[in-house]
C-alpha cells in the first residue's frame, strides 16, 4: 500500500513543509530532534491538525484539507506505538492488548491474538498490570496492542528510544518480522541510523521541517549527516558465506569478504550490514601485514570535502557503495582521485551486532 | 450502652433529615459536578473564567447571602421558582428538597475542585492513545478518563456530603427552620440553644454531628485508598 503524505504546518519559528510518497514496507522518518518527525507522525495519526495537507494510505484518504475532510483519530484505523508505551495503568496487560480490538470493525483482518502473544513472548504477563512491567515488556505489550487493533497503518514514534541497548536488541527483531510477515505499511520515526539501516525500506531524511533526502537506505544514509558527521554510514547487502571454527562468520559483499564475530544466520542468508564511515580505512595498494581481516576492493566514485579537515570518499564496491570518512590530508597524501582503484579496510569489531539485520524482501 | 431513646424523637427526625438532605444533595449534583470539572479542566470556551467564578461564588459569599439569592430565584415568587412550580409542580421553598438544593450549592465548589484536580492529573497522552486505538471521545471518557478519576470523584462526593451535613447559613435563610421539614442537625442545634435548658439536646446533637463527620472522613479514606490501588495498577 502506497503512503502519500503532504503536510504544511506553521509553528512559532518553525515551518513543516513535507511532500512524501513512499512504497509499501517500512518508511523511516529520520532526522535530528526538532526536524519535524513527531509533528509529521502526529498529523498522520490525527492528533495534530496541520494547516494544510493531504494524507492517503492506499486508497483511504485520512486528511484532505482542500476538500475539508479530516477523519478523527479513532476512525483512522492506525496502530500507534508510542515512545513512552502509554499503556493504560488501570487495565491488565490482557485488557490493554484487547482494547483496540474491541473497537475494530467486525470481520476486520487483524492479527490473531494468540499469534501476537506468542510472537512477542508476553503470555506470562497477561494477568499483570502495566505498573509491574519492565521497560522492554512494556514496549512489547504496546506493540502488541497496536497490532491487535487491526490497523491499516502502523505508526511508531521512536519506540526504542527509551530502552537500553539490550532491550533495543530484544525489540528490533519484532519490527523486522512485522515488516517481512505482515503487509501493513509502517511509518517509523527514528534518529538512530542503526535502526534505519536495519528496518527501512524507504528513508525520509528530514531536516528543519523539510525533506532533505528520500529513497532506499543504501542511497540515503550516506548522503545525510542527520545525526552529525559521526552518523554517516553506508549499508551493504551481504550474503553469509560460511561460519568458521574460530568464531568468525564470513560475509560476501561481491567485492571482498567481511569477517564478523559469529552472526546468527544460516549460510546463504542475505543480511544488511551498517558500516560507520569513520571506521573505514583506505589504501590504494592491497594492504599487507595488517591485522584487519575485512578488505573490500573497489573504485573511487566520488570525493567530497566536508567542512573541517574531513573528506567523504565514496567507493563503488561491486554494485554497492561504501563510504569512508578520512582526513583531507590523507586524500592528498595518498593521491586519491575518482576512478582510481582503492582498498577499504574494515575492522571486524567495528561492526556491532545491532548493525547487522535481516534484509527486507524486495 | 446507649439506647435508641438516647435521642428524642424530634432529634432523631433532625438526624434522619440531615442524612437524607446531604445524600440527595451529593448524588444529584455529582453528574453536574463531574461535567463542570471536566469543562474547567479540559475545554477552552468563552466565559470559562465566568463559570469558574460562578462555581466558586458560594465558597466566598456569606452563606446567608447565598441562601437569600436562592430564595429570590427559587422561591415560590422567584423567576425560576415560578417556572418550576408551574411546569413541574416542584416547590423548593420551605421543603426538605429546598434544603438539599441549598446544601448542594454550598458543597458544589468543593466537589468541583477535588474532581478537577483528579482530571488534571490524568495524562492526556493516555486519552490520545485510546483515540488512536479506535475509541470515540465518549468511549475514551468512559473507559479511560472515568476509571482514572474515580478516586477523585469518590473523594469529592464524600467531601461534599460532609459539607452538606454541616450546612447552616444558606439552608436556614432559604428554607427556614421547620421541625420535621427543614430542621437539619445544625438548625436543630441552633434552635435548641435558643431555649432555656436546651443545652442537653444541643450537646447530644453535637456528638451526632461529630460522629457523622468523622465517619464520613474515615469512609472516604477507605474507599479512596481501595479505588486508588485498583487504578494505580500495581
Amino acid at each position: 500500500m502506497m503512503l502519500q503524505i503532504t503536510v504544511r504546518h506553521r509553528f512559532a519559528g518553525f515551518t513543516l513543509d513535507v511532500d512524501v510518497s513512499a512504497p509499501p514496507g517500512v518508511t523511516v522518518l529520520f532526522g535530528p530532534s526538532g526536524s519535524g518527525k513527531s509533528t509529521l507522525i502526529n498529523a498522520v495519526a490525527g492528533l495534530l491538525r496541520p494547516d494544510a495537507g493531504r494524507i492517503v494510505v492506499g486508497d483511504r484518504v485520512l486528511l484532505d484539507t482542500a476538500a475539508r475532510r479530516a477523519l478523527p483519530p479513532h476512525r483512522r484505523r492506525i496502530g500507534y506505538v508510542f515512545q513512552d508505551a502509554r499503556l493504560f495503568p488501570h487495565l491488565s496487560v490482557r485488557a490493554n492488548l484487547l482494547y483496540g480490538r474491541w473497537f475494530a470493525p467486525r470481520g476486520a483482518q487483524g492479527a490473531r491474538v494468540e499469534h501476537v502473544i506468542e510472537m512477542l513472548g508476553i503470555g506470562h504477563l497477561l494477568a499483570r498490570r502495566p505498573g509491574a512491567l519492565s521497560g522492554g515488556e512494556k514496549a512489547r505489550v504496546a506493540l502488541g496492542r497496536a497490532l491487535l487493533a487491526a490497523p491499516r497503518l502502523i505508526l511508531a514514534d521512536e519506540p526504542l528510544a527509551a530502552l537500553d541497548e539490550a532491550r533495543k536488541a530484544e525489540i528490533l527483531p519484532y519490527f523486522e518480522r512485522l515488516r517481512d510477515d505482515v503487509s501493513v505499511p509502517i511509518l517509523y520515526v527514528s534518529h538512530s541510523s542503526a535502526e534505519v539501516a536495519r528496518l527501512a525500506t524507504t528513508v525520509v531524511a528530514l531536516q528543519g521541517g523539510r525533506v532533505a533526502a528520500l529513497g532506499p537506505p543504501e542511497a540515503v544514509l550516506g548522503e545525510v549527516a542527520a545525526t552529525g558527521a559521526r552518523g554517516i554510514a553506508s549499508v551493504l547487502r551481504v550474503r553469509v558465506a560460511a561460519h568458521h571454527a574460530d568464531g568468525l562468520s564470513e560475509l560476501d559483499t561481491g567485492a571482498g569478504a567481511l569477517h564478523l564475530p559469529r552472526v546468527a544466520a544460516a549460510p546463504g542468508t542475505v543480511l544488511r550490514v551498517r558500516i560507520a564511515a569513520q571506521e573505514v580505512i583506505l589504501s590504494p595498494a592491497p594492504p599487507e601485514g595488517l591485522s584487519a581481516l575485512s578488505v573490500l576492493r573497489g573504485t573511487i566514485a566520488e570525493i567530497a570535502p566536508g567542512r573541517g579537515p574531513a573528506a567523504r570518499v565514496v567507493l563503488a564496491v561491486g554494485d554497492q557503495r561504501l563510504i569512508a570518512r578520512v582526513t583531507q590530508r590523507s586524500v592528498a597524501a595518498l593521491g586519491l582521485a575518482p576512478g582510481q582503484t582503492c582498498h577499504a579496510i574494515v575492522k571486524s569489531v567495528a561492526i556491532a551486532p545491532e548493525d547487522v539485520g535481516q534484509q527486507a524482501p524486495r | 450502652m446507649i439506647g435508641a431513646d438516647w435521642l428524642g424523637p424530634a432529634e432523631w427526625e433532625a438526624v434522619r433529615l440531615s442524612l437524607r438532605v446531604a445524600f440527595w444533595a451529593t448524588l444529584a449534583s455529582l453528574p453536574l459536578g463531574v461535567l463542570t470539572a471536566y469543562a474547567l479542566a479540559r475545554w477552552a470556551f468563552p466565559g470559562k473564567t465566568l463559570l469558574n467564578g460562578l462555581v466558586h461564588l458560594p465558597l466566598i459569599l456569606p452563606p446567608v447571602v447565598t441562601g437569600y439569592l436562592l430564595l429570590i430565584a427559587l422561591g415560590r415568587r422567584g423567576p425560576v421558582g415560578q417556572v418550576l412550580e408551574a411546569w413541574f409542580g416542584i416547590v423548593l421553598a420551605f421543603r426538605w428538597t429546598g434544603a438539599a438544593v441549598a446544601a448542594a450549592v454550598m458543597a458544589f465548589p468543593l466537589m468541583v475542585r477535588v474532581i478537577r484536580l483528579a482530571i488534571e492529573a490524568v495524562d492526556p497522552k493516555l486519552e490520545a492513545a485510546a483515540a488512536t486505538l479506535g475509541a470515540s471521545r465518549a468511549w475514551v471518557f468512559a473507559t479511560i478518563t472515568l476509571p482514572l478519576i474515580a478516586p477523585g470523584i469518590v473523594a469529592g462526593a464524600i467531601l461534599a456530603f460532609a459539607k452538606a451535613i454541616g450546612e447552616f447559613g444558606a439552608t436556614i435563610t432559604f428554607v427556614s427552620n421547620i421541625p420535621g421539614q427543614t430542621q437539619t442537625v445544625p438548625s436543630a442545634i441552633h434552635a435548641a440553644l435558643q431555649v432555656p435548658g436546651g443545652e442537653d439536646a444541643a450537646a447530644r446533637l453535637v456528638i451526632v454531628a461529630i460522629v457523622i463527620a468523622v465517619g464520613a472522613l474515615a469512609l472516604s479514606e477507605l474507599v479512596a485508598r481501595r479505588v486508588a490501588r485498583r487504578v494505580a495498577g500495581a
